[in-house]
């Protein structure tokens, strides 16, 4: 990530103004030097799809995009954003005309979802992964998912998913 | 199989495969949720995305950063004059507010929802930080100065029944709490005529199903009415409602509880955010303001529940062919600090079914409970289950072992028969249906099991390790609310009065528009609880799908609820959605009582179809449901004479087997039992130990499925949590009681690469005992599933000779040392170097000790004079920014030390003793802080040598708290770096710039050698 505009000088103490494009519309909050992202994303903004599931950077649940590129917000300061377009869960309807992308219709038909806690963090981070590869194989894809954890699904249904949505079949047990 | 790998059978999925005939039921189908579209649009509220009130102040909680402790006085002034906070609350507030929470065996032990006068684990809280936002409230946690007296830690099931263990509650007098033994059948005779007798020994570890969303509480106080109003993610059991509400001292109509509309799993957990509900409650009191308190990932690692662990010893008698006569079973559970509500359920939850799948008529049971300085325990999923059927299919494996039998003969041999349905266990239980031979053969067929045992034989001839076990167990499901009563004498259960049954609850009304909606007690966590429901009902009113709104928000000031309610044991598809069912059919019948007249029939010729209400005997001639259903509301003027408006029915539904214990401590612990045969194949490379479940196959009878497409999600996700179970996840303590798995990169969770897709079998044997033949289904591969995994590990090892399977979880490093012959001892270090080689961590985690000797360019008496010199000290100390003499040779310093991600200011004690100027001292030093408190002794001794003075060093520290829990994989470098910079620093003060200078290139890089310095 760049580093901050030379010309910024940070208080501790001061609250400062923080512009972003969030999904496409420019939206200003203003956050102390140390609030996280993920913070300043539910709290100061009210964008409250992106979920905080363990603030240590482990778990996957607050990744959001930062200029397409998929970012722990638990793990970066809302003033590191400052003039960056974040893209976070509630942007992908959105951005397709209000219905649910093909991915998310894919989550859905195969139950790769329960809670729901840890999906928002999955789906961005596919979205970015799979603008950059696009037809990933089954290894490739649940290395990529190991750096989210999910509780619920065994992973199982997220992985159909995305094979479902890219057009590839899942390996049947061929061993025996 | 590998992680990639997939079952291969598939289901029909809505909206995937053709949309089947209008007719045909909802139930039965693999639907769609409907949950899904807000959570995956990121609109869904959980309970932290909720408004709260103007003024709300945010908590946060300073916990005990010792295991056991004198809890000695708290000084919280600085903490209040930190800019934002607006009170502190401590354990005086809670003694003058709240009350101890009550227990549920007798005995004279107190919990609070703050520490009084001791704590008893790392994590217990302390005293709550109410503030103007998070950041600042914890900013203050650092102001608090807590002073405590450590007092031996209890730390192991084993300690906790020594006879001088230092009791946790002393009134109590002993860590042994509670002892019961049960007598069932003739066990003695059994013994005496079997032809032996084979037993194993197992323990459980502690770990726990640590849902994606931590516990969350908005507490607001009713000064007026003297009412709390509480918004938590609390997943029942209510049953724990009455305890919240006398902690906090007011009856049980003034503590209105909400659930929010969504909630990020909980697998039983969050019935542990109980304590924090009366916690946050007394903060609203003291405070006059609302409170919210958002768990932290550490704190709930580190301090919200845990399973339990246990201790079992089992003994079967046998027969030479397997046949099991009679079991033995010595139980120690392991609760943790504090016997919290609703425990000691899980070692009673399974009372009924300790038998498990088998026909074994005679049975003795000793069931104790100890106290630890650990985390109190709590629900898990597969509650109790995991733990007795690692020691029964632990046994089982063994009796075939030690007979030289099948093992599959062995569980074929033992298990219940299909004729003997319903079935009466040894201990009370109703095995309600099914035929698990049946099932078994079933599983052993369509999952291939030949085929598996063909693939071990040649991998075996290739020399490689390769296992099968199996596991036969039955899943309980809706728990009898009388089964913990069993626990107490049949003299105490008369004195308490009856405990039974298990209440569910459903509400189904029309609107004035004819649309219908649910409403249930079930605080789903994830599961799809609207989805079923939806379903259900819609098929008593023969309405579309979509037709139906449900409405799992709990409200306990205005819905129907009971002590049954919430999401726990398996509860919901049998329990809920039954009540569900019976609500609709009572409204549906009374709808139809009123249009009989309209359509020239009797009631029970009314039916309800494709959205219109019509006689059998004349479909065509139908009435449009929603006009007839809303007629209540429009037009009650025109209802038969007499007769009631048929808008809202609510249905109070609980399962008639469900008695309480008898005076012969017979129970029926839960209302239906499914059952799960399982085997896999595992492989362990025999150069990592590294284990790779290779097949794995999953048989499952849970009766009547409601959603298939819901109920593989279940298995899949219950299974992903015993893969954890049994081969990850384990909560880690040290001897002295420290945490030390407080991040997911320290407890570790199995990701996508680690859970394979395991092979999901079903036979359907509907319940007699649930409205819709439903029985629990998620929780059941936590009980079968790690000991069909140690099972295979079993069998692969014994393919080597070796007679022994590693503690769960059966990690790589524990197989490395089963399978290789032991190491070499290490060669003598080719360095020459004159330190000595890095040193061992002190036994039970993050302790270190270490020696080394410098050179130092000055005589001993200059150096003397630097370490007696407060000035000198001052500035030889890593981070002491104050140092200020408290007696001779002692002084109270303010260090400000940075471990790994976190950063501490401590408040050191720090002595000087033993001194023999200029040749030797003692130097100690302990300190604590929001972080975590550190001690440490090192002994220092000077040498005259030719070019000045030797400085000799032995050192042992240790460190606990959030340190030791979040930074312990850096902490021995860390710690090792510090105590580098005080000697380097003693040498440049004692040999001066040139002196350093001299010796720096030779020192660094020893220091670099040594981990010293980077």
């Amino acid at each position: 990530m760049p580093p901050l505009k030379s010309t910024s000088v940070l208080t501790a103490e001061a609250r400062h103004a923080v512009s972003i494009v969030l999904n496409g519309t420019p939206r200003t909050g203003h956050a102390h030097p140390r609030l996280l992202l993920s913070d300043f994303l539910r709290h100061e903004l009210g964008a409250h799809g992106t979920r905080v599931g363990c603030e240590h950077g482990v778990c996957g649940a607050c990744t959001v995009r930062i200029d397409g590129v998929a970012v722990r917000a638990c793990l970066t300061l809302a003033v590191q954003a400052d003039g960056r377009r974040i893209d976070t869960v509630e942007g992908l309807s959105q951005g397709n005309e209000g219905r649910m992308t093909a991915l998310q219709e894919a989550f859905r038909r195969h139950h790769a979802l329960q809670c729901g806690f840890c999906t928002a963090g999955i789906l961005m981070s596919l979205t970015d992964y799979l603008d950059r590869n696009p037809k990933p194989t089954e290894e490739e894809l649940r290395d990529m998912l190991s750096g989210h954890l999910c509780r619920c699904t065994g992973y199982a249904g997220i992985v159909r998913a995305v094979m479902d949505v890219t057009g590839r079949t899942v390996r049947e047990v061929a061993h025996v | 199989m590998t992680a990639t790998q997939t079952a291969t059978q598939t289901i029909d999925i809505e909206g995937v495969s053709p949309p089947p005939l209008a007719a045909s039921p909802f139930v039965g189908r693999a639907m769609p949720r409907v949950e899904d579209a807000a959570l995956l649009t990121g609109v869904a509220r959980y309970a932290d995305d909720l408004p709260v009130k103007p003024g709300t102040l945010h908590a946060a909680i300073l916990r005990s950063p010792h295991a056991h402790a004198d809890l000695l006085d708290i000084n919280f002034a600085a903490a209040l004059a930190v800019p934002g906070v607006a009170a502190v609350v401590t354990g005086a507030d809670a003694k003058r507010l709240a009350g101890a929470f009550l227990v549920g065996i007798r005995a004279p032990m107190e919990h609070w929802c703050l520490a009084i006068d001791r704590v008893r684990h790392v994590g217990e809280p302390v005293a709550v930080v109410l503030a103007d936002s998070r950041y600042v409230a914890e900013d203050a946690l650092d102001r608090i100065e807590v002073r405590y007296r450590p007092l031996p830690p209890v730390t192991s099931i084993s300690q906790a029944l020594e006879e001088g263990s230092e009791p946790l509650h002393p009134a109590v007098g002993s860590n042994l709490v509670n002892s019961r033994s049960f007598r069932y059948g003739a066990p003695e005779a059994a013994f005496a005529r079997a032809a032996r007798s084979v037993s194993v020994e197992v323990e459980y570890p502690r770990n726990s199903c640590t849902p994606m969303e931590c516990f969350v509480v908005l507490a607001d106080y009713d000064a007026a009415e003297d009412a709390y109003e509480v918004l938590s993610n609390f997943s029942g059991p209510f049953a724990v409602h009455p305890v919240m509400a006398r902690a906090l001292n007011v009856p049980g109509s003034r503590l209105r509880l909400k659930t929010p509309p969504h909630s990020g799993g909980s697998f039983g957990n969050k019935q542990a955010v109980f304590p924090y509900v009366v916690l946050m409650g007394l903060c609203a009191r003291v405070a006059g303001r609302p409170v919210k308190w958002v768990e932290d990932r550490l704190e709930h690692l580190m301090a919200a529940t845990s399973a339990t662990a246990r201790r079992m010893r089992i003994d079967a008698a046998v027969e030479p062919d397997g046949r099991v006569l009679a079991l033995r079973m010595e139980q120690t559970e392991d609760c943790g600090a504090y016997l919290r509500a609703p425990e000691p359920a899980s070692l009673y939850r399974n009372h009924g079914n300790l038998t498990g799948a088998y026909d074994i008529p005679n049975l003795t049971v000793t069931n104790r409970i100890v106290v630890t300085n650990k985390t109190p325990t709590g629900l898990n999923r597969g509650f109790g289950g995991g733990q007795l059927y690692y020691g029964l299919e632990r046994l089982m494996n063994r009796v075939a072992a030690e007979l030289g039998l099948d093992p599959l003969d062995v569980i074929r041999r033992n298990l219940v028969a299909a004729e003997a349905m319903p079935y009466r266990t040894a201990s009370g239980g109703t095995l309600d249906s099914g035929d698990y031979r049946a099932t078994l053969e079933q599983a052993v067929r369509e999952g291939a099991l030949d085929a598996l045992k063909a693939r071990r034989d040649a991998l075996r001839a290739e020399g490689r390790l390769y296992g099968i076990g199996y596991a036969a167990v039955v899943e309980p499901s809706i728990s009898n609310m009388g089964y913990i009563t069993t626990v107490l004498t049949a003299e105490e259960r008369r004195k308490a009065g009856p405990k039974n049954g298990a209440q569910a609850t459903a509400s189904v009304a029309v609107d004035p528009t004819g649309g219908v909606s649910v409403t249930v007690a079930s605080a789903p966590q994830g599961q799809g609880h609207r989805t079923v429901l939806a379903q259900v009902v819609a098929d008593v009113f023969g309405l579309r799908f979509e037709d139906i709104r449900v409405n799992t928000d709990l409200d306990t000031g205005k819905d129907a609820w009971s002590i049954a309610s919430g999401n726990y044991s398996s509860r919901f598809a049998g329990a809920v959605a039954g009540a569900a069912q019976v609500a609709a059919t009572r409204l549906r019948g009374r709808i139809a009582a009123l249009v009989a007249g309209q359509l020239n029939c009797r009631a029970e010729d009314v039916r309800f179809a494709g959205g219109k209400v019509f006689s059998d005997a004349n479909p065509d001639n139908g009435l449009s449901f929603s006009r007839v259903a809303a007629a209540g509301h429009w037009s009650p003027g025109t209802l038969p004479d007499g007769q009631e408006a048929a808008l809202r029915e609510t249905a109070f539904w609980t399962p008639e087997p469900l008695k309480a214990p008898t005076d012969a401590d017979h129970i029926n612990s839960s209302a239906c039992y499914g059952f799960i045969f399982d085997f896999c194949g595992v492989e362990i490379d025999r150069t990592t130990g590294a284990l790779r479940i290779d097949r794995y196959v999953t048989m499952h009878d849970a009766g009547r499925l409601l959603n298939p497409l819901l109920v593989e999600g279940q298995i899949l996700g219950g299974f992903a949590h015993a893969v954890g179970t049994a081969l990850y996840e384990e909560y880690a303590y040290g001897d002295d009681g420290r945490f030390l798995s407080g991040t997911f990169a320290d407890y570790l969770v199995p990701t996508a690469c680690e859970v394979p897709v395991p092979i999901i079998l079903h036979r359907e044997s509907p319940s007699p005992v649930t409205p819709l033949g439903a029985k629990g289904v998620g929780e059941g591969n936590c009980m079968s599933t790690p000991v069909c995994l140690a099972n295979a590990v079993a069998d692969a090892l014994s393919a080597d000779g070796v007679d022994e399977v590693p503690s769960l979880p059966i990690t790589p490093a524990k197989l490395a040392a089963l399978i290789h012959p032991p190491e070499p001892p290490r060669p003598a270090s080719a360095a020459g170097s004159e330190e000595t080689p890095p040193p061992a961590a002190v036994k039970g985690g993050r302790g270190l000790t270490g020696e080394g000797s410098r050179e130092v360019p000055a005589t001993p008496e200059q150096v003397w004079a630097i370490l007696l010199d407060p000035k000198e000290l001052a500035a030889l100390l890593p981070g002491c920014e104050a140092l200020d003499l408290a007696g001779p040779n002692a002084y109270r310093a303010e260090v400000v030390v940075g471990i790994g991600p976190v950063k501490g200011r401590y408040t050191a004690q720090v002595a000087l003793s033993d001194l023999d100027p200029p040749k030797a001292l003692t130097l100690t030093g302990s300190g604590t802080s929001a972080l975590g408190s550190g001690s440490g002794t090192g002994h220092v001794t000077l040498e005259r040598t030719a070019t000045g003075t030797r400085v000799t060093y032995r050192y042992s520290a240790s460190v606990g708290g959030k340190v030791a829990a979040v930074g312990g994989r850096m902490l021995d470098s860390a710690s090792r770096l510090l105590i580098g910079q005080f000697f380097e620093k003693l040498v440049a003060r004692a040999g001066g710039a040139e002196g350093l200078a001299d010796s720096s290139s030779l020192l660094t890089r020893l220091l670099r050698l040594l981990g010293f310095n980077r």
